[in-house]
């Protein structure tokens, strides 16, 4: 480690001549110069603009016409008090839990198979990817038809004998968020998959060589070595998977809509609606704020896991 | 890369390194030459540029984008002191027209006065802005960013009432048309109910093209006959009916409600027909309480029918609803008069209609006007089209085909209006007109959102004293109800 680090030095070592001379090397200010643009243009179009929400969700914003009166918190109490806000939360609860657990199992047994050296895997590799080329849009549109309760799935089912499976999908006040669940974990699993993949070919066959030498079994081997090699991979699947189903609105708007009795309603709908068909833009901009703050949850940790490996390094 | 035979790596690598900075000076110049810096020679011969130069080179880059931005200001800035623009002074220029008709025969009534416009007006680009969606609703959100944005269409759709006076005239977005209404002499070619409607603060403030009837119940004529069942005109009437129905293993009420509008459109039309005209109004005046008990009875009216709607009603759409009716599967569907249409288009003939129950004599009008931005660029273009979207010629020219009645009660005398359109002229001008709150002309978008979310719970729990709560506080939230 200490090796590591300082060899890390020695180039900066090595140039602290010539850094000292001038304020800048040539390269450091082509460097900033090209970076800047960039800076500035995220500063304003993303910081500013969160900025910008930010307060509009502090004023009195809830015409057409704009008023910036400014009234506290008032807008995030009473969005609290929204019955529909309250389903929206919960919604977007179970959808991540379920989203998450169902593509990371499916996500690494799929990975696992396929890394068994099986033939034509490039084949099944490119099939279970390939629902990430299309977009959420078209997922929507054509699970929809598929758990349509009177066409789609519940005919397949009917046809076979397994009349019990059938159920109102979607359109089932208890349990509709699933059914947007299914949609999204069948195009992001293998999405997963290729993740878990990748990682499995990084582990050297010496680690599970070692393994079995120690005497484990192959659960023994995959549950104490592999799996814990795999972390790193996890982690990241989590978090993709994770900022996307907070996020989630171009797939429940295609799919559902908000649903009966909003059993499909997510935040970024309902700050959609209320802000564009309501006019409620102070409202919508809470909805905003509430939608950061949640993914600031998930992410930030994972930043700072980041850095702090990154300063390990 | 490391494919390179002999050689030291380390030539290699310095010979890269050059190559890269040759290429970042390239790309550093062409952007200052794009920013018309003159600093571009500088930097491109001499080796050791400083790095202020350089810095102040990514400036001229980075207002690059505000360049364009500044030479449109100033025709921006001009554009409402123009006034009457120069588009008066020579014939031509454009018609920017805004609306969400994109399908079918609401399209085709667009085309057509559009044909009209470009006979009476040769020379005049109309630019078609429609913006697909149900009841306008995305159309709406671009419309919305757009009139904020400071960048108003000349003409745009809008529903009659509230979702007008209380969003864009009190944003102080819209001009007034009392001038135009007193031209044409609208105030004796629209009826009184909605003069009423399309008036606020003294100000006329869009022209009606069209009017659709919300409070229809449509029916399958051999259904009901083979039933031996009149058409429902009481509640009593409704419920003993689908009572029989249901009996009879067929769905007595068709409801699609994918879209929730459908469950708060039939509740609209339970309201009117329980609370009767003015106490219905009163609603969205706040003359009438919503903790009113017959707002109750109407809740409780409403929970009755959902006891008789098809199972799959969240999976379907309205006009999916009606095709169990045309195939007989479902008997009755309350839903407002673009129902004509669909039939229409399908080919379906056996319907009928009467009004939704305890309606008689009311009708529950909806309306889709043309409004006058404030700063339009083509002004002199946008009150023409205003003046022909409310005359006789320009009504019978889009109304037919969008299967809906003139608002111009002097229009309809043309061909091409069928049975029902004819028999709904009549009761335009005798019933009592009032407000529809789902589309937009007796509450402000914000409140009727409101309202339409405590519906779709509603139709889920069927809880009546939460809802009959929820509706009352969208009211109060409306800043209608105290």
């Amino acid at each position: 480690m200490r090796q590591e680090a300082d060899s890390a030095v020695l180039p900066v070592a090595a140039t602290r001549p010539r850094a000292s001379r001038r304020l800048l090397t040539s390269d450091q200010a082509i460097a900033i110069a090209l970076v800047a643009p960039s800076i500035v243009a995220i500063a304003v179009f993303v910081y500013g603009f969160i900025g910008r929400t930010a307060y509009i969700s502090l004023v009195r914003w809830n015409d057409i016409a704009p008023d910036y009166t400014f009234v506290g918190l008032t807008n995030y109490i009473r969005l609290m008090d929204v019955e529909r806000f309250q389903i929206d939360l919960k919604n977007t609860l179970v959808f991540t839990v379920t989203f998450i657990i169902l593509c990371l199992a499916v996500g690494l047994l799929l990975a696992m198979l396929l890394d068994q050296r099986i033939r034509f895997e490039a084949v099944f590799r490119t099939i279970f990817i390939f629902p990430l080329a299309i977009s959420f849009i078209v997922t929507g549109v054509a699970w929809r038809w598929l758990e349509t309760p009177s066409s789609g799935i519940n005919l397949l089912f009917d046809a076979v004998g397994l009349d019990f499976l059938m159920n109102g999908w979607f359109t089932d006040p208890n349990i509709g968020i699933l059914g947007v669940v299914l949609a999204a974990f069948w195009q992001m699993s293998g999405y997963v998959m290729a993740l878990y993949l990748a990682g499995l070919r990084g582990i050297s066959e010496d680690v599970r060589e070692a393994a079995r030498v120690d005497g484990a079994t192959e659960w023994q081997s995959f549950w104490h070595v592999i799996f814990p090699l795999l972390h790193p991979i996890t982690l990241t699947a989590v978090i993709i998977l994770g900022h996307i189903s907070l996020k989630i609105f171009d797939l429940t708007v295609s799919m559902t809509g908000p649903g009966p009795g909003f059993a499909t309603d997510v935040p970024s709908l309902f700050m959609y609606q209320t802000t564009f068909f309501g006019s409620r833009f102070s409202q919508g901009a809470a909805i905003a704020m509430v939608l950061l703050l949640l993914v600031s949850i998930l992410i930030v940790p994972y930043l700072i896991y980041n850095a702090r490996n990154e300063v390990q390094r | 890369m490391s494919a390179h035979p002999g050689g030291s790596s380390t030539d290699l690598l310095r010979e890269r390194r050059i190559e890269r900075r040759v290429f970042l000076k390239t790309l550093l110049g062409a952007t200052g030459l794009a920013a018309g810096s003159s600093l571009l020679a500088a930097c491109g011969s001499q080796q050791a540029t400083p790095a202020a130069p350089a810095k102040t080179e990514s400036k001229p880059a980075e207002t690059k984008p505000a360049a364009p931005a500044a030479t449109t200001a100033p025709a921006a800035a001009a554009k409402p002191a123009e006034g009457k623009p120069a588009a008066s002074g020579k014939p031509g220029g454009r018609l920017e027209m805004f609306s969400w008709w994109t399908t079918g025969g609401e399209e085709a009534g667009l085309k057509a006065m559009y044909a009209i416009f470009e006979k009476s007006h040769p020379g005049v680009e109309i630019v078609n802005q429609a913006v697909a969606g149900a009841a306008g609703s995305n159309a709406k959100a671009v419309l919305k960013t757009r009139m904020q944005g400071g960048d108003p269409p000349d003409s745009f759709q809008v529903h009659m009432g509230r979702e007008l006076t209380d969003g864009y005239v009190a944003a102080n977005q819209v001009e007034p048309l009392n001038d135009l209404y007193k031209s044409e002499k609208y105030e004796e070619a629209f009826p009184k109910g909605v003069l009423e409607i399309v008036q606020a603060n003294g100000n006329y403030w869009s022209v009606p093209v069209n009017i659709h009837r919300a409070n229809v119940l449509w029916f399958n004529k051999k259904v009901l006959a083979d039933n031996q069942i009149n058409p429902p005109e009481t509640f009593d009437d409704f419920f003993s009916a689908a009572e029989k129905l249901k009996a009879k293993g067929i769905t007595p009420l068709a409801l699609g409600d994918k879209e929730p509008f459908a469950s708060a459109h039939l509740f609209e039309t339970v309201l009117l027909g329980v609370l009767g005209p003015d106490a219905y109004k009163g609603l969205w005046t706040g003359a009438t309480k919503w903790e009113d008990a017959k707002v109750t009875t109407a809740l409780e009216n409403m929970k009755k029918m959902l006891g008789y709607i098809n199972a799959d009603h969240a999976a379907l759409t309205w006009d999916q609803a009606n095709d169990q009716l045309i195939q007989g599967k479902a008997a009755m569907t309350i839903m407002g008069d673009w129902v004509n249409g669909d039939y229409t288009q399908k080919k379906f003939n056996d319907y009928g209609w009467t009004l939704s129950p305890g309606t008689k004599g009311m009708f529950d009008a909806l309306s889709d006007t043309f409004a006058l931005p404030k700063n339009a660029k083509n002004r002199d273009n946008a009150i023409d089209w205003l003046k022909l979207a409310g005359s006789v010629e320009g009504q019978d020219a889009f109304n037919p085909l969008k299967g809906s009645i003139p608002a111009n009660i002097n229009a309809g005398k043309a061909a091409g209006y069928n049975d029902y359109l004819k028999s709904t002229m009549k009761d335009w001008t005798s019933h009592t007109i009032v407000p529809s709150v789902v589309h937009g002309a007796a509450a402000k978008d914000g409140w009727a959102q409101s309202y339409t979310d405590a519906i779709n719970s509603f139709v889920t729990k069927q809880d009546v004293a939460s809802t009959q709560k929820a509706l009352a506080a969208a009211c109060t939230d409306a800043g209608v109800c105290k």
